[in-house]
Protein backbone atom coordinates (compact mmCIF):
# COMPACT_ATOMS: atom_id res chain seq x y z
CA UNK A 1 0.00 0.00 0.00
CA UNK A 2 2.71 2.42 1.06
CA UNK A 3 4.93 1.42 -1.89
CA UNK A 4 2.03 1.77 -4.30
CA UNK A 5 1.25 5.23 -2.95
CA UNK A 6 4.87 6.39 -3.25
CA UNK A 7 5.31 5.08 -6.78
CA UNK A 8 2.04 6.69 -7.90
CA UNK A 9 3.26 9.95 -6.39
CA UNK A 10 6.54 9.87 -8.28
CA UNK A 11 4.82 8.74 -11.48
CA UNK A 12 2.52 11.78 -11.29
CA UNK A 13 5.42 14.15 -10.63
CA UNK A 14 7.49 12.74 -13.50
CA UNK A 15 4.57 12.82 -15.95
CA UNK A 16 3.68 16.40 -15.12
CA UNK A 17 7.34 17.49 -15.26
CA UNK A 18 7.65 15.98 -18.73
CA UNK A 19 4.57 17.90 -19.84
CA UNK A 20 5.98 21.14 -18.36
CA UNK A 21 9.39 20.73 -19.97
CA UNK A 22 8.31 19.36 -23.37
CA UNK A 23 7.61 22.68 -25.17
CA UNK A 24 10.88 24.16 -23.86
CA UNK A 25 12.93 21.20 -25.07
CA UNK A 26 11.21 21.37 -28.44
CA UNK A 27 11.94 25.12 -28.68
CA UNK A 28 15.61 24.67 -27.74
CA UNK A 29 16.01 21.93 -30.33
CA UNK A 30 14.14 23.89 -33.01
CA UNK A 31 16.21 27.03 -32.42
CA UNK A 32 19.31 25.22 -33.79
CA UNK A 33 17.61 23.94 -36.94
CA UNK A 34 17.51 25.30 -40.47
CA UNK A 35 14.92 25.22 -43.25
CA UNK A 36 15.83 21.66 -44.25
CA UNK A 37 15.59 20.08 -40.82
CA UNK A 38 12.28 21.80 -40.05
CA UNK A 39 10.43 21.02 -43.25
CA UNK A 40 11.48 17.39 -43.56
CA UNK A 41 9.33 16.40 -40.58
CA UNK A 42 9.96 16.46 -36.87
CA UNK A 43 13.57 16.04 -35.73
CA UNK A 44 14.76 16.11 -32.16
CA UNK A 45 18.37 15.52 -31.25
CA UNK A 46 21.12 17.72 -32.72
CA UNK A 47 23.95 15.89 -34.53
CA UNK A 48 21.87 12.69 -34.53
CA UNK A 49 18.66 13.83 -36.24
CA UNK A 50 19.93 17.03 -37.83
CA UNK A 51 23.02 19.19 -38.22
CA UNK A 52 22.65 22.10 -35.75
CA UNK A 53 23.56 25.66 -36.68
CA UNK A 54 23.30 29.07 -35.06
CA UNK A 55 21.28 30.88 -37.76
CA UNK A 56 18.19 31.16 -35.56
CA UNK A 57 20.20 32.81 -32.81
CA UNK A 58 22.21 35.04 -35.13
CA UNK A 59 18.99 36.34 -36.70
CA UNK A 60 18.05 37.91 -33.37
CA UNK A 61 20.77 40.52 -33.78
CA UNK A 62 20.23 41.27 -37.45
CA UNK A 63 17.83 43.89 -38.78
CA UNK A 64 14.82 42.66 -40.78
CA UNK A 65 16.50 44.06 -43.91
CA UNK A 66 19.29 41.50 -43.49
CA UNK A 67 16.74 38.72 -43.03
CA UNK A 68 16.88 38.96 -39.23
CA UNK A 69 14.20 39.47 -36.60
CA UNK A 70 15.47 42.45 -34.65
CA UNK A 71 14.19 41.77 -31.13
CA UNK A 72 16.79 43.86 -29.28
CA UNK A 73 14.77 47.06 -29.35
CA UNK A 74 11.43 45.35 -28.55
CA UNK A 75 13.19 43.61 -25.65
CA UNK A 76 14.29 46.88 -24.09
CA UNK A 77 10.92 48.50 -24.81
CA UNK A 78 9.30 45.66 -22.91
CA UNK A 79 11.73 46.04 -20.03
CA UNK A 80 11.10 49.80 -19.88
CA UNK A 81 7.29 49.61 -20.04
CA UNK A 82 7.06 46.72 -17.56
CA UNK A 83 9.48 48.35 -15.11
CA UNK A 84 7.88 51.81 -15.25
CA UNK A 85 4.33 50.46 -15.09
CA UNK A 86 5.24 48.19 -12.17
CA UNK A 87 7.10 50.91 -10.29
CA UNK A 88 4.29 53.47 -10.55
CA UNK A 89 1.70 50.83 -9.65
CA UNK A 90 3.70 49.64 -6.64
CA UNK A 91 4.26 53.17 -5.29
CA UNK A 92 0.66 54.30 -5.72
CA UNK A 93 -0.73 50.88 -4.79
CA UNK A 94 1.36 50.58 -1.61
CA UNK A 95 0.32 54.04 -0.42
CA UNK A 96 -3.34 53.32 -1.13
CA UNK A 97 -3.13 49.88 0.45
CA UNK A 98 -1.58 51.36 3.60
CA UNK A 99 -4.35 53.91 3.84
CA UNK A 100 -7.02 51.24 3.31
CA UNK A 101 -5.45 48.96 5.89
CA UNK A 102 -4.89 51.57 8.64
CA UNK A 103 -7.35 54.44 8.34
CA UNK A 104 -11.14 54.51 8.10
CA UNK A 105 -12.78 56.12 5.12
CA UNK A 106 -16.44 56.98 4.88
CA UNK A 107 -18.25 58.68 2.03
CA UNK A 108 -21.98 58.04 1.86
CA UNK A 109 -22.42 54.28 1.77
CA UNK A 110 -18.80 53.72 0.72
CA UNK A 111 -16.45 52.12 3.26
CA UNK A 112 -12.85 50.86 3.13
CA UNK A 113 -13.95 47.43 1.89
CA UNK A 114 -15.79 48.99 -1.04
CA UNK A 115 -12.76 51.04 -2.07
CA UNK A 116 -10.51 47.98 -1.86
CA UNK A 117 -13.03 46.03 -3.92
CA UNK A 118 -13.11 48.83 -6.50
CA UNK A 119 -9.34 48.57 -6.92
CA UNK A 120 -9.25 44.78 -7.14
CA UNK A 121 -12.37 44.44 -9.29
CA UNK A 122 -10.56 46.12 -12.17
CA UNK A 123 -9.06 42.69 -12.84
CA UNK A 124 -12.54 41.47 -13.87
CA UNK A 125 -12.57 43.93 -16.76
CA UNK A 126 -11.82 42.02 -19.99
CA UNK A 127 -9.07 43.83 -21.92
CA UNK A 128 -11.22 43.85 -25.03
CA UNK A 129 -13.81 46.05 -23.26
CA UNK A 130 -11.20 48.74 -22.62
CA UNK A 131 -9.39 48.39 -25.94
CA UNK A 132 -11.59 50.58 -28.15
CA UNK A 133 -12.01 53.49 -25.69
CA UNK A 134 -8.30 53.37 -24.87
CA UNK A 135 -7.57 53.41 -28.57
CA UNK A 136 -9.69 56.54 -29.03
CA UNK A 137 -8.53 58.21 -25.80
CA UNK A 138 -4.81 57.71 -26.47
CA UNK A 139 -5.38 58.89 -30.03
CA UNK A 140 -6.87 62.14 -28.69
CA UNK A 141 -3.76 62.82 -26.60
CA UNK A 142 -1.38 61.67 -29.38
CA UNK A 143 -0.23 58.82 -27.16
CA UNK A 144 -0.99 56.00 -29.56
CA UNK A 145 2.11 54.05 -30.55
CA UNK A 146 4.20 55.55 -27.72
CA UNK A 147 5.80 54.03 -24.63
CA UNK A 148 4.07 56.60 -22.41
CA UNK A 149 0.64 55.51 -23.69
CA UNK A 150 1.40 51.89 -22.88
CA UNK A 151 2.65 52.74 -19.40
CA UNK A 152 -0.65 54.53 -18.65
CA UNK A 153 -2.56 51.43 -19.70
CA UNK A 154 -0.26 49.14 -17.71
CA UNK A 155 -1.05 51.12 -14.55
CA UNK A 156 -4.70 50.06 -14.87
CA UNK A 157 -3.56 46.50 -15.41
CA UNK A 158 -1.08 46.33 -12.54
CA UNK A 159 -2.27 48.62 -9.76
CA UNK A 160 -5.14 46.27 -8.80
CA UNK A 161 -2.57 43.50 -8.26
CA UNK A 162 -0.35 45.76 -6.14
CA UNK A 163 -3.29 46.90 -3.99
CA UNK A 164 -4.62 43.35 -3.62
CA UNK A 165 -1.32 41.95 -2.34
CA UNK A 166 -0.33 44.95 -0.23
CA UNK A 167 -3.68 45.36 1.61
CA UNK A 168 -3.44 41.75 2.77
CA UNK A 169 0.19 42.27 3.66
CA UNK A 170 -0.40 45.43 5.73
CA UNK A 171 -3.31 43.73 7.47
CA UNK A 172 -0.76 41.18 8.73
CA UNK A 173 1.77 43.81 9.89
CA UNK A 174 0.85 44.56 13.52
CA UNK A 175 -0.52 48.07 14.11
CA UNK A 176 1.71 48.24 17.21
CA UNK A 177 4.68 48.94 14.91
CA UNK A 178 3.04 52.13 13.69
CA UNK A 179 1.87 53.07 17.19
CA UNK A 180 5.33 52.69 18.73
CA UNK A 181 6.74 54.97 16.05
CA UNK A 182 4.00 57.53 16.71
CA UNK A 183 4.70 57.46 20.45
CA UNK A 184 8.38 58.00 19.70
CA UNK A 185 7.40 61.31 18.14
CA UNK A 186 7.12 60.50 14.46
CA UNK A 187 4.22 61.96 12.52
CA UNK A 188 2.25 59.38 10.53
CA UNK A 189 4.12 60.17 7.32
CA UNK A 190 7.46 59.55 9.01
CA UNK A 191 6.10 56.48 10.74
CA UNK A 192 5.15 55.12 7.35
CA UNK A 193 8.43 55.56 5.53
CA UNK A 194 10.82 55.11 8.46
CA UNK A 195 9.19 52.17 10.21
CA UNK A 196 6.37 50.54 8.25
CA UNK A 197 8.01 50.61 4.83
CA UNK A 198 11.26 48.88 5.87
CA UNK A 199 9.12 46.16 7.50
CA UNK A 200 7.12 45.70 4.31
CA UNK A 201 9.94 44.82 1.94
CA UNK A 202 8.86 41.14 1.55
CA UNK A 203 5.33 42.21 0.63
CA UNK A 204 6.59 44.82 -1.81
CA UNK A 205 8.86 42.26 -3.46
CA UNK A 206 5.99 39.80 -3.87
CA UNK A 207 3.75 42.54 -5.28
CA UNK A 208 6.59 43.66 -7.55
CA UNK A 209 7.09 40.14 -8.87
CA UNK A 210 3.43 39.75 -9.70
CA UNK A 211 3.32 43.15 -11.41
CA UNK A 212 6.36 42.16 -13.44
CA UNK A 213 4.82 38.83 -14.45
CA UNK A 214 1.51 40.33 -15.55
CA UNK A 215 3.21 43.29 -17.24
CA UNK A 216 5.86 41.30 -19.07
CA UNK A 217 3.40 38.69 -20.29
CA UNK A 218 0.71 41.08 -21.53
CA UNK A 219 0.11 40.99 -25.24
CA UNK A 220 -3.27 42.40 -26.08
CA UNK A 221 -2.81 46.08 -25.21
CA UNK A 222 0.54 46.51 -26.90
CA UNK A 223 -0.92 44.63 -29.86
CA UNK A 224 -3.83 47.08 -30.18
CA UNK A 225 -2.21 50.33 -29.11
CA UNK A 226 1.13 50.29 -30.94
CA UNK A 227 1.91 49.93 -34.65
CA UNK A 228 5.31 50.79 -36.06
CA UNK A 229 7.19 53.22 -33.81
CA UNK A 230 7.07 51.16 -30.66
CA UNK A 231 7.01 47.40 -30.52
CA UNK A 232 6.99 45.22 -27.42
CA UNK A 233 8.55 41.79 -27.34
CA UNK A 234 5.42 39.59 -27.44
CA UNK A 235 4.05 41.55 -30.40
CA UNK A 236 7.37 41.31 -32.23
CA UNK A 237 7.47 37.55 -31.74
CA UNK A 238 3.85 36.91 -32.65
CA UNK A 239 4.41 38.99 -35.79
CA UNK A 240 6.98 36.37 -36.83
CA UNK A 241 4.30 33.74 -36.52
CA UNK A 242 2.14 35.20 -39.26
CA UNK A 243 4.78 35.52 -41.96
CA UNK A 244 6.41 32.49 -43.60
CA UNK A 245 7.43 31.16 -40.26
CA UNK A 246 11.17 30.87 -39.61
CA UNK A 247 10.68 28.36 -36.79
CA UNK A 248 14.35 28.48 -35.75
CA UNK A 249 14.57 32.23 -35.06
CA UNK A 250 11.03 32.16 -33.68
CA UNK A 251 12.10 29.56 -31.11
CA UNK A 252 15.29 31.43 -30.25
CA UNK A 253 13.37 34.69 -29.79
CA UNK A 254 10.74 32.95 -27.67
CA UNK A 255 13.40 31.47 -25.39
CA UNK A 256 15.07 34.87 -24.96
CA UNK A 257 11.78 36.49 -24.00
CA UNK A 258 10.80 33.76 -21.59
CA UNK A 259 14.17 33.41 -19.83
CA UNK A 260 14.17 36.53 -17.58
CA UNK A 261 10.98 35.60 -15.78
CA UNK A 262 11.92 31.97 -15.34
CA UNK A 263 14.41 33.37 -12.82
CA UNK A 264 11.43 34.87 -10.99
CA UNK A 265 10.19 31.31 -10.41
CA UNK A 266 13.25 30.68 -8.24
CA UNK A 267 12.59 33.81 -6.15
CA UNK A 268 8.90 32.94 -5.76
CA UNK A 269 9.87 29.46 -4.58
CA UNK A 270 12.27 30.90 -1.98
CA UNK A 271 9.54 33.10 -0.56
CA UNK A 272 7.10 30.22 -0.66
CA UNK A 273 9.44 27.90 1.26
CA UNK A 274 10.15 30.57 3.86
CA UNK A 275 6.41 31.01 4.37
CA UNK A 276 6.41 34.66 3.33
CA UNK A 277 3.95 34.16 0.50
CA UNK A 278 1.12 32.60 2.44
CA UNK A 279 0.18 35.88 4.06
CA UNK A 280 0.63 37.93 0.96
CA UNK A 281 -1.42 35.70 -1.32
CA UNK A 282 -4.60 35.08 0.60
CA UNK B 1 -6.09 54.86 14.06
CA UNK B 2 -6.89 58.11 12.34
CA UNK B 3 -4.96 60.88 10.78
CA UNK B 4 -6.06 64.03 9.00
CA UNK B 5 -3.71 63.58 6.06
CA UNK B 6 -4.87 60.02 5.42
CA UNK B 7 -6.12 61.07 1.98
CA UNK B 8 -2.51 61.78 0.97
CA UNK B 9 -2.02 58.01 1.00
CA UNK B 10 -5.24 56.92 -0.67
CA UNK B 11 -5.98 59.58 -3.23
CA UNK B 12 -2.97 59.45 -5.59
CA UNK B 13 -3.66 55.84 -6.51
CA UNK B 14 -7.43 56.13 -6.49
CA UNK B 15 -7.50 59.32 -8.58
CA UNK B 16 -5.03 57.98 -11.14
CA UNK B 17 -7.07 54.81 -11.58
CA UNK B 18 -10.35 56.74 -11.78
CA UNK B 19 -8.87 59.25 -14.23
CA UNK B 20 -7.70 56.49 -16.56
CA UNK B 21 -10.93 54.48 -16.26
CA UNK B 22 -13.79 56.98 -16.14
CA UNK B 23 -13.51 58.00 -19.75
CA UNK B 24 -13.27 54.48 -21.20
CA UNK B 25 -16.26 53.21 -19.25
CA UNK B 26 -18.43 56.28 -19.83
CA UNK B 27 -17.45 56.33 -23.46
CA UNK B 28 -18.26 52.63 -23.92
CA UNK B 29 -21.75 53.19 -22.51
CA UNK B 30 -22.33 56.11 -24.87
CA UNK B 31 -20.79 54.28 -27.81
CA UNK B 32 -23.08 51.30 -27.30
CA UNK B 33 -26.03 53.60 -28.04
CA UNK B 34 -24.59 54.72 -31.36
CA UNK B 35 -24.17 53.16 -34.78
CA UNK B 36 -20.49 54.15 -35.12
CA UNK B 37 -18.82 51.96 -37.73
CA UNK B 38 -16.29 52.40 -40.52
CA UNK B 39 -18.93 53.68 -42.97
CA UNK B 40 -20.44 56.19 -40.58
CA UNK B 41 -17.84 57.10 -37.92
CA UNK B 42 -19.86 59.42 -35.70
CA UNK B 43 -21.45 59.39 -32.31
CA UNK B 44 -25.11 59.46 -33.29
CA UNK B 45 -27.90 58.21 -31.05
CA UNK B 46 -29.87 55.11 -32.01
CA UNK B 47 -31.23 54.15 -28.59
CA UNK B 48 -31.01 50.50 -27.65
CA UNK B 49 -30.99 49.19 -31.22
CA UNK B 50 -27.58 47.54 -30.72
CA UNK B 51 -28.85 45.69 -27.67
CA UNK B 52 -31.97 44.55 -29.50
CA UNK B 53 -29.78 43.16 -32.29
CA UNK B 54 -27.57 41.44 -29.74
CA UNK B 55 -30.42 39.68 -27.97
CA UNK B 56 -32.53 38.82 -30.99
CA UNK B 57 -30.23 38.49 -33.96
CA UNK B 58 -26.74 37.38 -32.95
CA UNK B 59 -26.47 33.64 -32.42
CA UNK B 60 -22.70 33.84 -32.92
CA UNK B 61 -22.24 35.93 -29.77
CA UNK B 62 -24.20 33.48 -27.65
CA UNK B 63 -22.39 30.50 -29.18
CA UNK B 64 -19.07 32.17 -28.40
CA UNK B 65 -20.31 32.72 -24.87
CA UNK B 66 -21.33 29.08 -24.48
CA UNK B 67 -17.93 27.99 -25.78
CA UNK B 68 -16.19 30.36 -23.36
CA UNK B 69 -18.17 28.91 -20.43
CA UNK B 70 -17.26 25.38 -21.47
CA UNK B 71 -13.59 26.24 -21.95
CA UNK B 72 -13.14 28.22 -18.76
CA UNK B 73 -15.11 25.93 -16.44
CA UNK B 74 -13.39 22.79 -17.77
CA UNK B 75 -9.87 24.22 -17.72
CA UNK B 76 -10.24 25.80 -14.29
CA UNK B 77 -11.62 22.53 -12.92
CA UNK B 78 -8.66 20.60 -14.38
CA UNK B 79 -6.21 23.24 -13.11
CA UNK B 80 -7.72 22.99 -9.64
CA UNK B 81 -7.59 19.19 -9.47
CA UNK B 82 -4.07 18.92 -10.93
CA UNK B 83 -2.76 21.98 -9.06
CA UNK B 84 -4.14 20.68 -5.75
CA UNK B 85 -2.67 17.23 -6.40
CA UNK B 86 0.77 18.62 -7.22
CA UNK B 87 0.67 21.00 -4.26
CA UNK B 88 -0.19 18.11 -1.91
CA UNK B 89 2.68 16.03 -3.29
CA UNK B 90 5.43 18.65 -2.94
CA UNK B 91 3.98 19.95 0.33
CA UNK B 92 5.21 16.76 2.04
CA UNK B 93 8.70 15.27 1.93
CA UNK B 94 9.74 14.27 -1.57
CA UNK B 95 13.07 13.92 -3.32
CA UNK B 96 14.19 17.15 -5.04
CA UNK B 97 11.28 18.98 -3.36
CA UNK B 98 12.46 22.50 -4.17
CA UNK B 99 13.43 21.60 -7.73
CA UNK B 100 9.92 20.35 -8.44
CA UNK B 101 8.36 23.38 -6.77
CA UNK B 102 10.33 25.70 -9.08
CA UNK B 103 9.63 23.56 -12.13
CA UNK B 104 5.89 23.48 -11.47
CA UNK B 105 5.82 27.28 -11.20
CA UNK B 106 7.68 28.01 -14.43
CA UNK B 107 4.83 27.94 -17.02
CA UNK B 108 2.96 30.81 -15.33
CA UNK B 109 6.08 32.98 -15.65
CA UNK B 110 6.13 32.59 -19.42
CA UNK B 111 4.29 34.87 -21.81
CA UNK B 112 1.11 33.05 -22.92
CA UNK B 113 1.18 34.25 -26.53
CA UNK B 114 4.83 33.36 -26.95
CA UNK B 115 4.43 29.87 -25.54
CA UNK B 116 1.35 29.49 -27.72
CA UNK B 117 3.50 30.21 -30.76
CA UNK B 118 5.72 27.32 -29.62
CA UNK B 119 2.67 25.12 -28.97
CA UNK B 120 1.52 25.84 -32.50
CA UNK B 121 4.71 24.33 -33.87
CA UNK B 122 4.43 21.53 -31.29
CA UNK B 123 0.95 20.57 -32.49
CA UNK B 124 1.73 21.25 -36.15
CA UNK B 125 -0.16 18.59 -38.05
CA UNK B 126 2.62 17.49 -40.38
CA UNK B 127 5.89 18.89 -38.93
CA UNK B 128 5.24 18.81 -35.17
CA UNK B 129 6.61 16.26 -32.70
CA UNK B 130 3.21 15.16 -31.36
CA UNK B 131 1.99 13.85 -34.68
CA UNK B 132 5.45 12.51 -35.45
CA UNK B 133 5.25 10.28 -32.38
CA UNK B 134 1.61 9.39 -33.00
CA UNK B 135 2.41 8.45 -36.60
CA UNK B 136 4.14 5.33 -35.24
CA UNK B 137 0.67 4.25 -34.14
CA UNK B 138 -0.79 5.31 -37.48
CA UNK B 139 -2.56 8.25 -35.93
CA UNK B 140 -2.60 11.78 -37.30
CA UNK B 141 -5.05 13.84 -35.27
CA UNK B 142 -5.88 17.31 -36.63
CA UNK B 143 -4.99 19.27 -33.49
CA UNK B 144 -5.62 22.68 -34.99
CA UNK B 145 -8.03 22.15 -37.85
CA UNK B 146 -10.63 19.76 -36.45
CA UNK B 147 -13.65 21.39 -34.86
CA UNK B 148 -13.72 19.20 -31.76
CA UNK B 149 -10.02 18.63 -31.30
CA UNK B 150 -9.03 22.30 -31.64
CA UNK B 151 -11.06 23.08 -28.50
CA UNK B 152 -9.18 20.32 -26.75
CA UNK B 153 -5.84 21.76 -27.93
CA UNK B 154 -6.76 25.19 -26.54
CA UNK B 155 -7.59 23.48 -23.24
CA UNK B 156 -4.24 21.66 -23.13
CA UNK B 157 -2.38 24.92 -23.63
CA UNK B 158 -4.49 26.71 -21.00
CA UNK B 159 -3.98 23.93 -18.46
CA UNK B 160 -0.22 23.96 -19.09
CA UNK B 161 -0.06 27.73 -18.69
CA UNK B 162 -2.22 28.28 -15.64
CA UNK B 163 -2.13 25.14 -13.47
CA UNK B 164 1.02 26.66 -11.86
CA UNK B 165 -1.00 29.65 -10.65
CA UNK B 166 -3.49 27.34 -8.95
CA UNK B 167 -0.56 25.30 -7.62
CA UNK B 168 1.09 28.44 -6.19
CA UNK B 169 -2.03 29.67 -4.39
CA UNK B 170 -2.85 26.22 -3.02
CA UNK B 171 0.72 25.41 -1.92
CA UNK B 172 0.99 28.80 -0.20
CA UNK B 173 -2.30 27.92 1.51
CA UNK B 174 -1.14 24.44 2.55
CA UNK B 175 2.09 25.85 3.99
CA UNK B 176 0.14 28.32 6.10
CA UNK B 177 -2.18 25.71 7.66
CA UNK B 178 -1.96 25.16 11.44
CA UNK B 179 -0.29 21.88 12.53
CA UNK B 180 -2.64 20.89 15.38
CA UNK B 181 -5.53 19.44 13.32
CA UNK B 182 -3.09 17.13 11.52
CA UNK B 183 -1.58 15.98 14.82
CA UNK B 184 -5.05 15.29 16.16
CA UNK B 185 -5.93 13.32 13.02
CA UNK B 186 -2.81 11.19 13.22
CA UNK B 187 -3.41 10.49 16.93
CA UNK B 188 -6.91 9.32 15.98
CA UNK B 189 -5.21 6.96 13.50
CA UNK B 190 -6.58 8.56 10.32
CA UNK B 191 -4.91 7.45 7.06
CA UNK B 192 -3.90 9.85 4.29
CA UNK B 193 -7.26 9.69 2.53
CA UNK B 194 -9.32 10.27 5.68
CA UNK B 195 -6.97 13.08 6.73
CA UNK B 196 -7.46 14.74 3.36
CA UNK B 197 -11.26 14.41 3.37
CA UNK B 198 -11.82 15.46 6.96
CA UNK B 199 -8.93 17.83 7.69
CA UNK B 200 -6.98 19.17 4.71
CA UNK B 201 -9.84 19.77 2.31
CA UNK B 202 -12.13 21.58 4.77
CA UNK B 203 -9.23 23.72 6.03
CA UNK B 204 -8.35 24.58 2.44
CA UNK B 205 -11.94 25.41 1.43
CA UNK B 206 -11.66 29.21 1.73
CA UNK B 207 -8.35 29.26 -0.15
CA UNK B 208 -9.72 26.90 -2.79
CA UNK B 209 -12.75 29.11 -3.36
CA UNK B 210 -10.54 32.19 -3.68
CA UNK B 211 -8.18 30.46 -6.10
CA UNK B 212 -11.00 29.08 -8.27
CA UNK B 213 -12.71 32.47 -8.50
CA UNK B 214 -9.45 34.26 -9.40
CA UNK B 215 -8.72 31.71 -12.10
CA UNK B 216 -12.30 31.83 -13.45
CA UNK B 217 -12.05 35.60 -13.73
CA UNK B 218 -8.77 35.36 -15.62
CA UNK B 219 -9.98 32.44 -17.77
CA UNK B 220 -13.11 34.35 -18.78
CA UNK B 221 -10.88 36.88 -20.54
CA UNK B 222 -9.12 34.26 -22.68
CA UNK B 223 -8.37 35.46 -26.18
CA UNK B 224 -4.57 35.81 -26.71
CA UNK B 225 -4.07 32.06 -26.78
CA UNK B 226 -6.99 31.56 -29.13
CA UNK B 227 -5.82 34.36 -31.40
CA UNK B 228 -2.36 32.85 -31.85
CA UNK B 229 -3.26 29.15 -31.76
CA UNK B 230 -6.30 28.93 -34.00
CA UNK B 231 -7.50 32.49 -34.72
CA UNK B 232 -10.87 31.29 -33.46
CA UNK B 233 -11.01 28.61 -36.10
CA UNK B 234 -11.60 26.35 -37.78
CA UNK B 235 -14.68 28.43 -38.66
CA UNK B 236 -15.79 29.66 -35.26
CA UNK B 237 -14.96 26.41 -33.40
CA UNK B 238 -12.68 28.05 -30.82
CA UNK B 239 -14.04 31.60 -30.88
CA UNK B 240 -14.56 32.98 -27.37
CA UNK B 241 -16.56 36.05 -26.34
CA UNK B 242 -13.51 38.31 -26.08
CA UNK B 243 -12.26 37.17 -29.45
CA UNK B 244 -15.65 37.72 -31.08
CA UNK B 245 -15.87 41.25 -29.64
CA UNK B 246 -12.33 41.86 -30.86
CA UNK B 247 -13.34 40.83 -34.39
CA UNK B 248 -16.48 42.99 -34.39
CA UNK B 249 -14.71 46.01 -32.92
CA UNK B 250 -11.15 46.01 -34.14
CA UNK B 251 -11.37 43.95 -37.33
CA UNK B 252 -14.78 45.00 -38.72
CA UNK B 253 -14.72 48.38 -36.93
CA UNK B 254 -18.33 48.16 -35.75
CA UNK B 255 -17.41 50.25 -32.71
CA UNK B 256 -20.98 50.95 -31.60
CA UNK B 257 -22.12 47.36 -31.76
CA UNK B 258 -18.98 45.96 -30.15
CA UNK B 259 -19.41 48.41 -27.25
CA UNK B 260 -22.87 46.96 -26.66
CA UNK B 261 -21.38 43.45 -26.82
CA UNK B 262 -18.64 44.45 -24.35
CA UNK B 263 -21.02 45.84 -21.76
CA UNK B 264 -23.37 42.87 -22.02
CA UNK B 265 -20.43 40.49 -21.68
CA UNK B 266 -19.06 42.40 -18.68
CA UNK B 267 -22.44 42.42 -16.90
CA UNK B 268 -22.99 38.70 -17.56
CA UNK B 269 -19.50 38.04 -16.17
CA UNK B 270 -20.10 40.01 -12.97
CA UNK B 271 -23.45 38.29 -12.38
CA UNK B 272 -22.04 34.81 -13.06
CA UNK B 273 -19.05 35.31 -10.76
CA UNK B 274 -21.34 36.42 -7.95
CA UNK B 275 -23.54 33.33 -8.43
CA UNK B 276 -20.57 30.95 -8.82
CA UNK B 277 -18.93 32.34 -5.67
CA UNK B 278 -22.17 31.73 -3.71
CA UNK B 279 -22.50 28.18 -5.06
CA UNK B 280 -18.86 27.36 -4.29
CA UNK B 281 -19.18 28.62 -0.73
CA UNK B 282 -22.28 26.42 -0.27
CA UNK B 283 -20.67 23.34 -1.80
CA UNK B 284 -17.31 23.53 -0.11
CA UNK B 285 -18.01 25.03 3.27
CA UNK B 286 -21.49 23.88 4.25
CA UNK B 287 -20.85 20.34 3.01
CA UNK B 288 -18.42 19.89 5.87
Amino acid sequence: MRVLYTSLKYLAVVLWSTFVIAPFLWAVSTSFKDFQSVTNGATYIPWVDFEPNLEGWRALWKSPAQGGVDIVEPFFNSVFVTASGSLISIVLGTLAAYALSRFTFKAGFIRNGDITFFFISQRIMPPVVLAIPFFIMLGKFSLLDTLAGLIIVYIVLLMPIAVWIMVDFFNKVPVEIDETALIDGCNPLQAFYKVVLPNSIPGIIVAGMFCMIFGWTDFFFSFILTFTEVQLLPVAIVALNSSITPWWSLSAAALVSVAPLVLVAFIVERYLSKGNLSGALK
Amino acid sequence: MNFKHKYLFLLPGLLVLLAILIFPIGFTVRLSLSSWDSFYPALDFIGIENYVRLFTDDARFWEAFGRLSLLSVTTVFLQYVIGFGLALIVWKEIAFQRFFRVLFLIPMMTTPVIMTVIWRTFFHESLGPVNDILSHFNLAPLWLSSETLSKFTVMIVEVWQWTPFMFLLLLAGLLSLPKEPFLAASIDGAGPIRTFVYVTFPLMAPISIGAIIIRLIEASKIMDTVYVLTSGGPGTATETSSFYIFIKGLREFQFGYSAALSLTYLIIMIISFTIIAKILVKLMVRGN
